[in-house]
């Protein structure tokens, strides 16, 4: 066994490899979840019947649907022989006799086709002894309404720091949720086989725990449940929890009917009814040497959770974790509490809490900067960990030095100084139209908070012929998992390429699977699929070694041949020492292990050392910003990004910026918009389709777009050197939001503060430049007045004009 | 009746299963062309687009990028279309299928069979030049002259896109062997008039305009669809099923685009891609607007008419053609009568079109004003519904405004003429005072709500703005050209 990153001579890991399934995605013929029930014979169709009531208890009449032509079964809550429970709390009835939000499906119609089904589910008849409700963040704190457990992160002592603190501003911090919008929405296929085994294909990221569930609706054991996650249309963490009711239902249909059942949620049913980023509602108070360094920092912070748990504890948890992005803060105090409202149940997404966290830090020191008198990009760096030092839960900041080397390479590359120069130039000739350019860093700890997590498995076969199927318990969800696996098994196997195959990852294959988050997935799954290849290799080479004339150590395994030290004149191919392995009797496939060592974490005391390592990366974005309309376009983008070396570089890039894209798209334009009034509708997602939850576009992209991996960067606790990738550069999209903060200070007096909305819609953007040009049309005290009694709204991302909302502002206390 | 068939990928597939509400992607995933996807089923994501032989201009084919979430099957009755299936196969990848590939175009790969369509698309456009040496390459365009807006109608989740514009962008040309690149010299499959019944509903395509108007008389709850960019959208998300659905779009009566000395008559079922091309600069104002209507897929079957008929207070059409004076051409058995498109919104989704009434065609009076323009406020850049969308048309004489035709949408029940604002600038010059007067007025036009896509304060705000906005572009114009 060579160590976790040493790279051999000449690996497959690290080359520009296309997606494995590429080829079958430009042609239509890579299949989904949905594409094999189009194929399977006898399938029905599952459709919802959703509430139309934010909170109320209900009665369900199911006779009616009975009536409609091609309706075969209406599951209820009667019909469920184990546990009536979509989630592992056991606070999500599958079947709910009290209706948790508007959408919320309470019985599910199984029809010959679509059509009847959606019919079927038409003619239900719904009760409704409608119940208080909470839909706002803001009420659930006016009504105590919370869930879960509370936590706090703390070191040294804040209160005492920010008495002695000489500058301490407060303020009030208030962002919206994300709809994941993967293309594919949920979808799941149930066929009850001939031995009575369920074979449930899921497009799921939590195989086994979707299995879990599903045992635990129908009240089997988990060997009796097979499930499949073939591939994945997007995910983003909205497949992590979210599958396993679909997937139950889709089941227990199975069960009940003994016909094949498909569950594929429209669009409209996908963001009504599944959980979203959380937004969050923070309080804070930071205090602030004269020098910009910051000393103090006390916070609550609400997550919006939604009607059930589901993630939003661990997730709490990691924001809790990120409060600190890449800054040292010696003095912090930091509580995190989870509000129950009558919305979808929020859940993991891309960051999983990590953006909440970061969000706050770079909000404050984006509002802080100008009074201070200090730009932006100097007090992100003054305050930047230095090596040595630990983050407020007790972890040593490992590799605390790459931030500033990062930070370096891309000022200089962006040519951010020359730039700066420029656009004060600009913005000086143009009243109508301001330019910011801003840099932000990103620290994201990996690993799983929860240490269990940090475990995975792989299957390895070697056949005679010497070609290779490799399993593993990762799925894929177009982040390109399984092709850095197919790179690492050819690089431990010492083949190229194409001599490995990958086979879709299910429950009976390997068992007890994390799910595939955390940006996790190559980490732990890549130190499996290692392992095993190396069991089988280590094997082989003995052989090898015997036909070679030389010591098993001296065996090398290389672009498909097998060679012995020193012996020049003689090879053998992959495939002659596989079949003479099988002739001599030695084992050609194994199971491989990985956990991640030296991790501990305790929830209660939220201290510890929970991360294997640290991804870093900065980014460097402009924007132009037209003060008439509020409207911006990104016109140019710089990125230098830690991946440490790259397993595959084309796919590390491809997750680069797709994170950043979509993270601009959560602070800048994607919006969740939920019926607030007392209405009939009151709850109901207004932004339900994509036609009003609009998503980044090509429209979107930046202009100028340039993404650089920092290069020797070896990580020596992952595999091959290699670091996640999935979620960090989310984050580098602050700079963008911190880009649009700076264009709008472009229209107010130096010093002056600017507060802007998330996501910053172009009417958020619109009505902070109305706040800028105010401040600048009049004295500085009166100004900050008309400033304060807008913030509210501001931050909401609406008009100020006319609201009646309490004062609220980062103004210097 | 003949069997109804659809030639899909070159080979003739009857229309089984299907019913009148059929869409032509749950058909295409029903034959067993799991391709195509659907990732919003509104015409929004662009995951089902295939390709459609429609008729170009010299009578050859254009492969033209549809949605096909939003068609009715049965309206593709003799009719061909591709898939990315028929592109290429994973052994044989078609060039924009081996471009993505080579990318990194793909993640997920759910969206990408639909790029691969709309990319194609652009791939056989047959006036798509690639830019010389040298030359400069106009924003949004590739130097092999690929335009990006082709791909406007078509969401990725994972790339953040600039892989999939780098495929674009090295993009070749079509070479001899290829196939669909010869089928462009034939001419496209002519319509086939069609009486098709499945289902709850009858699904019927006359052969004449005269056949048509005689069904609307006689039936009154005759559904008139055109591209079927909005009543796709009812049937898939809002479970309409209109018993009788009557196409209109291949009629030629309604395709036509002419242009005499008193006015240009666009037809009301000429797609807008089709007026976009064929119109290029001769009305800058629409010009203007047609980057910003919908995307590429929808403008491909969409139609003035479309946008006419369904009276929606946020089309984007109507403030543009307000503000050029447009009248329509309604047509029904008793023959044909003009509206002045201000009188012909009356209520919310109302209008003074009968119900044995088309709107034939859209008639724009010349000469046209000489400064216009066309300002929509949404969230995105594009492809978005307006908050408000405002069309201006002034002439401007000798420093005076001389007259003034301004078309608000999203502001009112219905769009709006900006009367008030209009009679504040005529006789004005055209100078700051005037502008800031007259953007005072504008932000008092209508009565704009507030709603998940603006407030109404933020609304009432941007139609000042607007005026402030075409002030400043007249200046910095005129500044150029005395330069």
């Amino acid at each position: 066994m060579s160590s976790l990153a040493d790279r051999p001579a000449n690996p497959v890991v690290g080359l520009r490899a296309p997606h494995e399934s590429a080829a079958l995605h430009v042609t239509g013929a890579a299949m989904y979840t949905d594409d094999l029930a189009a194929q399977t014979a006898g399938v029905l169709t599952a459709w919802p019947v959703q509430s139309t009531n934010a909170h109320a208890r209900v009665t369900v009449d199911v006779a009616p649907a009975y009536e409609v032509s091609g309706v075969v079964r209406v599951l209820t809550a009667d019909d469920v022989p184990g546990i009536n429970d979509a989630g592992i709390k056991h606070d999500e009835p599958l079947f709910p006799s009290e209706a948790m939000f508007y959408g919320h499906a309470l019985v599910w119609v199984l029809g010959e086709t679509q059509e009847a089904a959606r019919l079927g589910a038409e003619a239900v008849q719904v009760a409704y002894e409608p119940l208080p409700s909470c839909i706002t963040v803001r009420e659930a704190i006016a009504a105590e309404s919370y869930q879960g457990i509370a936590r706090t992160v703390a070191r040294g002592d804040a209160a005492a720091a920010m008495v002695s603190a000489p500058r301490v501003f407060e303020g009030v911090t208030e962002f919206g949720g994300q709809e994941h919008f993967y293309l594919e929405t949920h979808a799941s296929l149930a066929i009850l086989d001939s031995e009575g085994q369920y074979f449930v294909q899921c497009s799921t990221q939590h195989p086994s725990e979707t299995q879990e569930i599903i045992a635990h609706v129908l009240g089997i054991s988990s060997s009796q449940v097979t499930v499949q996650s073939l591939r994945m249309g997007g995910a983003f963490g909205g497949k992590e929890m979210q599958p396993h009711g679909f997937a139950a239902i889709a089941a227990l249909g199975a069960k009940l009917t003994g016909r094949p059942v498909r569950l594929r949620l429209n669009r409209t049913q996908d963001i009504t009814m599944t959980g979203k980023r959380h937004p969050f509602h923070i309080s804070w108070k930071a205090g602030f040497g004269d020098d910009g360094l910051i000393q103090a920092l006390e916070a609550t912070l609400t997550a919006d959770g939604g009607w059930s748990l589901d993630l939003s504890e661990p997730v709490l948890g990691r924001a809790l974790c990120h409060i600190d992005n890449a800054y040292w803060i010696p003095n912090v105090h930091a509580q995190g509490r989870i509000a129950k409202t009558n919305k979808t149940s929020q859940t993991a997404f891309r960051g999983f809490g990590g953006p909440q966290g970061v969000f706050l830090i770079e909000d404050i020191l984006g509002r802080v900067a100008p009074v201070l008198g200090i730009d932006p990009a100097e007090i992100r760096r003054k305050n930047f960990y230095r090596p040595g030092q630990s983050t407020p839960y007790g972890q040593l900041v490992k590799d605390a030095g790459r931030l500033e080397a990062i930070w370096g390479q891309l000022v200089d590359e962006s040519d951010f100084a020359a730039r700066r120069a420029e656009i004060a130039a600009f913005n000086a000739a143009n009243p109508d139209t301001k330019r910011g350019l801003s840099i932000t860093p990103v620290k994201f700890g990996i690993s799983f908070n929860f240490a269990a997590f940090n475990q995975a498995g792989a299957l390895v076969h070697v056949y005679k012929d010497g070609s290779v199927l490799i399993n593993h318990g990762g799925t894929e969800m177009g982040q390109g998992l399984h092709t850095k696996m197919l790179q690492v098994a050819a690089t431990a196997l010492g083949l190229r390429l194409d001599q490995v195959r990958l086979a879709p990852t299910r429950t009976d294959k390997v068992p007890n699977t994390s799910a595939t988050a955390a940006s996790s997935g190559a980490d732990l799954n890549g130190g499996a699929v290692k392992n095993a290849c190396e069991q089988i290799r280590d094997r082989m080479a003995k052989v090898a070694g015997r036909l070679l004339g030389v010591d098993e150590r001296d065996v090398r395994f290389e672009g498909g041949f097998i060679t012995g030290l020193g012996k020049f004149d003689q090879r053998l191919t992959f495939a002659e020492v596989a079949n003479a392995s099988y002739l001599q009797r030695v084992q050609l496939w194994a199971a491989g292990y990985y956990r991640t060592e030296g991790l501990h974490w305790n929830p209660d005391l939220m201290q510890g050392s929970p991360f294997k390592y640290f991804a870093y990366g900065c980014a460097a974005s402009e924007v132009e910003v037209d003060g008439l309309t509020g409207a911006y376009r990104v016109r140019r983008v710089d990125i230098v990004h830690d991946v440490g070396d790259s397993l595959s570089p084309m796919l590390d890039i491809g997750q680069i910026e797709g994170a950043y894209v979509q993270g601009v798209g959560w602070l800048t334009l994607e919006e969740l918009r939920w019926d607030e009034s007392d209405g009939p509708h009151r709850g109901r997602l207004q932004t339900q389709s994509a036609s009003t939850y609009k998503l980044p576009s090509f429209s979107e992209m930046p202009e100028e777009f340039n993404v650089r991996l920092f290069e020797n960067a070896r990580e020596d606790g992952a595999v091959y050197g290699s670091k996640a990738v999935g979620e960090p550069p989310f984050m580098l999209a602050f700079s963008a939001r911190e880009a649009i903060r700076e264009a709008v200070g472009a229209f107010a007096p130096v010093g002056h503060s600017v507060e802007l909305g998330s996501p910053a819609t172009p009417e958020a953007v619109f009505w902070a430049i109305e706040a800028a040009r105010t401040a600048g049309s009049a004295s500085a005290a009166a100004s900050e007045a008309t400033l304060n009694r807008n913030t509210a709204d501001v931050a909401a991302g609406r008009s100020p004009v006319g609201a009646d909302v309490p004062a609220l502002a980062s103004t210097e206390v | 009746m003949d069997e109804i068939t659809v030639t899909v990928n070159g080979r003739r597939r009857p229309l089984q299963g299907a019913t009148a509400h059929t869409t032509a992607l749950d058909w295409l995933r029903d034959t067993g062309l799991s391709g195509s996807k659907e990732g919003c089923a509104e015409g929004e994501c662009g995951a089902c687009a295939m390709l459609l032989a429609s008729p170009a201009d010299d009578g050859g084919t254009t492969w033209t990028a549809v949605n096909a979430c939003l068609m009715p099957v049965a309206s593709l009755n003799g009719q061909e279309v591709v898939t990315a299936e028929g592109l290429g196969s994973p052994d044989a990848l078609h060039p924009v299928q081996q471009k993505l590939a080579e990318a990194g175009g793909s993640q997920c790969g759910y969206c990408t069979p639909g790029f691969a369509c709309s990319m194609a698309g652009e791939y056989y456009r047959a006036d798509r030049v690639p830019a010389a040496p040298g030359e400069e390459v106009c924003e949004e365009h590739g130097p092999n002259g690929f335009d990006l807006h082709a791909l406007s109608g078509n969401l990725c989740r994972c790339t953040g896109y600039r892989p999939i514009r780098d495929a674009a962008y090295t993009l070749g040309s079509p070479d001899a062997t290829d196939e669909l690149a010869a089928r462009r010299t034939r001419p496209a499959p002519r319509a086939v008039p069609t009486d098709f019944e499945a289902g709850a509903g009858r699904f019927i395509r006359p052969a004449t305009l005269d056949e048509t108007l005689r069904l609307l008389r006689d039936e009154p709850t005759a559904l008139l669809v055109a591209g079927s960019t909005d009543l796709g959208v009812e049937v898939n998300l809002r479970g309409r099923r209109a018993p009788l659905m009557v196409a209109i779009e291949q009629l030629d009566e309604l395709r036509n685009l002419t242009i005499t000395d008193e006015f240009v008559e666009i037809g009301a079922a000429l797609p807008l891609s089709d007026a976009e091309r064929r119109l290029g600069d001769r009305v800058p104002l629409l010009a203007q607007l047609f980057p910003q209507f919908a995307s590429r897929l929808i403008r491909n079957r969409g139609t003035f008419g479309g946008n006419l008929g369904t009276g929606s207070p946020i089309g984007d059409t109507p403030p543009a053609l307000l503000a050029l004076g447009a009248r329509l051409v309604l047509a029904s058995v008793d023959g044909e009568r003009e509206v002045e498109l201000a009188d012909y919104f009356t209520g919310y989704r109302q209008t003074v079109r009968r119900a044995d009434e088309l709107i034939r065609a859209i008639r724009i009076p010349l000469p046209l004003a000489r400064v216009t323009a066309f300002h929509k406020i949404a969230k995105r850049r594009f492809d978005d519904i307006s908050s408000v969308a405002i069309g201006f048309a002034l002439d401007i004489d000798d420093g005076v405004i001389a007259a003034a035709r301004i078309g608000l949408g999203g502001v009112a029940a219905t769009p709006l003429r900006a009367y008030a604002t209009e009679a504040a600038l005529i006789g004005e010059p055209w100078n700051v005072s005037t502008v800031r007067a007259g953007s005072a007025v504008l932000q008092g036009e209508g009565t704009p709500m507030s709603d998940h896509r603006a407030s109404s304060d933020y609304r009432s705000l941007m139609l000042g703005s607007a005026l402030l906005k075409l002030y400043s572009s007249t200046v910095i114009e005129s500044k150029e050209v005395s330069a």
